[in-house]
């Protein structure tokens, strides 16, 4: 099973962040959610950034959110879920990090769902509801099944967190781009790229940058900043919610979507 | 964060990164001034000027002599907006004011903790938005008018059930986006810490007065004190005069909606499982996997699937015990009380007013029971109006 660590050797000899494109699994249902996730692959996806849904995802907006309920009106569920995560694994050997809210966790018992999770080929579980000063509810049970930590960093972290965050990472830092809540924006937030150097500075551990990445020059511009990978979620998320009659066009849409931001974080 | 927020394993602070600087800023603010000499005297000016404390302990006789023991009502109803709720949106208001924040948003589902947000926003000044599920802007619709006359936004929310939960769900997301100018005056003792110890803190004058009153008036301790709960602020508020007192018995009523059976209710404590929503650990109604169930109650204020932390953990002491009042029994205590008192309670104080009349004639007769009316009933008027069509007489 590829490692963060192997991926990020790997893409920094080609001189290149990470694409990272992140689904909700099961939208719009099961079946359609394994095409597009292959697509993704297809695309050049490197990693797989994977929420199971949650009927309170307090961190999303409005994309995700009615990503959310297709999936779960379709049926999705945590077995399941894992059922989805081997299956794309199967496909390709790429990392596959989750992102999902605690509850869900909680219920299935912690040590059990990471332990399940990695066995299904999951390399990391990143919790949306819980800060680095909680982490210590889930670091042990995360290293004692074997996955690695991702915490988030946001814009108004300061220098002192950002560094406890950095010490207790293993997999890579998720910084989110700006103040809010996952959604396709305009433009690029103009404090990312000295969030990104800042970081950059102060730890060795992979950054990688998302919320509000949509466009190929936001990836791009996050990219020459010294980000280790570029996370794409609401821009693509969209593209199913507005091709549900269509898959053929959904595919298309998000198969040249992701090409276009992967030649634009590669070397010329 | 200085202090983990904890009541036994219950609460925590359960957020995304990006919200816990503005709660560790709130956190210190809220230890900074709460015994802030002018902090204190300007709170105890506002509470007696303007929203009318101390509020009075009443007799109700008539409702007494219908259950068969002595009832008191702690009337909260009569305070400036009619609910306990503006004690919380004084306290945290001027916490705002003294912070330095310029913007306040608030979530509601009855719309009394909107309303009262709001006449606090119009008070000191402050733009105010307050987030607010569609089915409850329709059936609480006069609060609603009421907020825009003091002044605020009213922002409809579509999602979920269009109720108290999903108002929740989108303050927080908005909260996230405007973190540097804007406090959140959260409406109930749950949530996030340190919510539950600031929204307590601002609400322990009902129990500390209460007590006084009682001892004043009746010249005793009473014999229970009940209140409804929905994320649990005017209970804890009234419990947490009689903390220490053993032999007073507390008891909070939740939302039994159409019945508990149904599973169309709101009755967390009862029947709930531990779980995380909203930044807090708490009882939860939740399926197996643990997505949050959808709640139902005729109250907008109880109609939510977490409550606050404290009361978790006085559930598991078995320092108060938590039962549920079902809607029909809700609408019966509604109308008992306007009947025999004169006095329209909240369809939420109903719930506290029902489990007394399910123990008719149950107690002794030298009983005392003192109820927190945590508001009064005019809301809710058209609600019982279409549940309870008067005879045209
Ligand atoms: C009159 C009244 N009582 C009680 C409640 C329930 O809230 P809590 O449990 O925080 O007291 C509400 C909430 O809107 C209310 O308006």
């Amino acid at each position: 099973m590829k490692t963060y660590k192997q991926l990020f050797s790997e893409l920094s000899k080609l001189k290149r962040p990470a694409l990272i494109s992140f689904f909700v699994i099961g939208d719009p249902d099961f079946d359609t959610s394994v095409q597009i996730v292959k697509t993704a692959i297809d695309a050049g996806a490197d990693i797989l950034e994977l929420g199971i849904p949650f009927s309170d995802p307090i961190a999303d907006g409005p994309t995700i959110q009615k990503a959310d309920i297709r999936a779960r009106n379709s049926g999705m569920s945590v077995q399941k879920a894992m059922e989805f995560t081997r299956t794309v694994r199967d496909y390709k050997d790429i990392p596959i990090g989750l992102l999902m809210y605690y509850n869900l966790i909680y219920q299935y018992g912690t040590q059990k769902f990471f332990s399940d999770f990695h066995e299904a080929g999951v390399n990391s579980i990143l919790v949306a509801d819980l800060s680095i000063d909680d982490a210590d509810e889930i670091t042990s049970p995360a290293t004692g099944a074997g996955l690695d930590t991702v915490f988030m960093v946001t814009p108004n972290t300061d220098t002192k967190r950002m560094k406890l965050i950095a010490s207790r990472t293993t997999g890579f830092i998720y910084t989110v781009s700006l103040l809010g809540v996952t959604g396709s924006r305009e433009k690029l937030s103009d404090t990312v790229e000295a969030l990104v150097g800042k970081l950059k500075k102060l730890t060795s551990v992979p950054v990688c940058v998302g919320f509000g990445i949509s466009k190929p020059e936001h990836a791009a511009a996050v990219a020459s900043a010294g980000a280790d990978g570029v996370i794409i979620g609401s821009k693509i998320v969209g593209f199913i919610e507005n091709n549900l009659g269509n898959k053929e066009k959904m595919l298309a849409d998000i198969s040249t979507f992701l090409g276009e931001v992967k030649n634009a974080i590669s070397p010329r | 964060m200085k202090y983990k927020g904890r009541f036994g394993d219950y609460g925590g602070f359960y957020v995304p990164e990006v919200l816990m600087p503005v709660l560790e800023e709130l956190e210190e603010g809220f230890y900074r001034f709460y015994e802030d000499k002018q902090f204190v005297a300007e709170l105890a000016q506002l509470s007696k000027d303007y929203a009318g404390r101390p509020s009075p302990l009443y007799h109700a006789k008539r409702f007494s002599e219908y259950v068969g023991f002595k009832v008191y009502l702690k009337r909260e109803d009569l305070l400036h907006g009619g609910a306990h709720k503006v004690n919380n949106t004084l306290g945290q208001g001027l916490l705002a004011k003294y912070m330095g924040k310029t913007k306040l948003i608030a979530e509601t589902g009855a719309g009394q903790h909107g309303l009262a947000t709001a006449m606090i926003g119009a008070l000191f000044g402050m733009e105010t938005k307050i987030f607010m599920g569609v089915v409850d802007i329709e059936r609480q619709s006069v609060n609603v008018h009421k907020m825009k006359l003091c002044g605020a936004e009213v922002i409809p929310i579509e999602g979920g059930t269009g109720t108290l939960k999903d108002a929740i769900n989108d303050a927080l997301r908005y909260w996230t986006a405007h973190v540097t100018d804007t406090f959140y005056l959260f409406g109930s003792a749950c949530g996030p810490h340190p919510y539950p110890t600031i929204v307590k803190h601002f609400q322990t004058c009902i129990g500390t007065e209460t007590r006084r009153q009682c001892l004043a008036e009746i010249g005793k301790l009473p014999d229970m004190v009940v209140a409804c709960v929905g994320g649990g602020s005017n209970a804890i508020g009234i419990f947490s005069g009689f903390m220490d007192d053993k032999d007073v018995k507390l008891l909070g009523v939740e939302a039994g909606g159409r019945s508990l059976n149904s599973g169309r209710h709101a009755a967390t404590l009862v029947v709930g499982r531990v779980g995380i929503l909203h930044g807090a650990k708490s009882y939860l109604l939740q399926d197996k996997e643990g997505q949050v169930h959808e709640t139902e109650s005729v109250s907008a204020g109880l109609d939510y699937p977490a409550v606050g932390p404290e009361h978790c953990l006085l559930k598991d002491t078995g320092r108060a015990e938590y039962v549920a009042a079902e809607d029909d029994e809700v609408l019966d205590a509604f109308e008992l009380l306007s009947k025999t008192e004169g006095i329209l309670p909240a369809l939420e104080s109903a719930h506290a007013l029902a489990y007394l009349m399910s123990q008719k004639g149950k107690f002794d007769p030298d009983t005392i029971a003192v109820v927190n009316l945590s508001g009064r009933g005019d809301k809710d008027v058209s609600i019982v109006e279409r549940r309870r069509p008067l005879m045209s007489s």
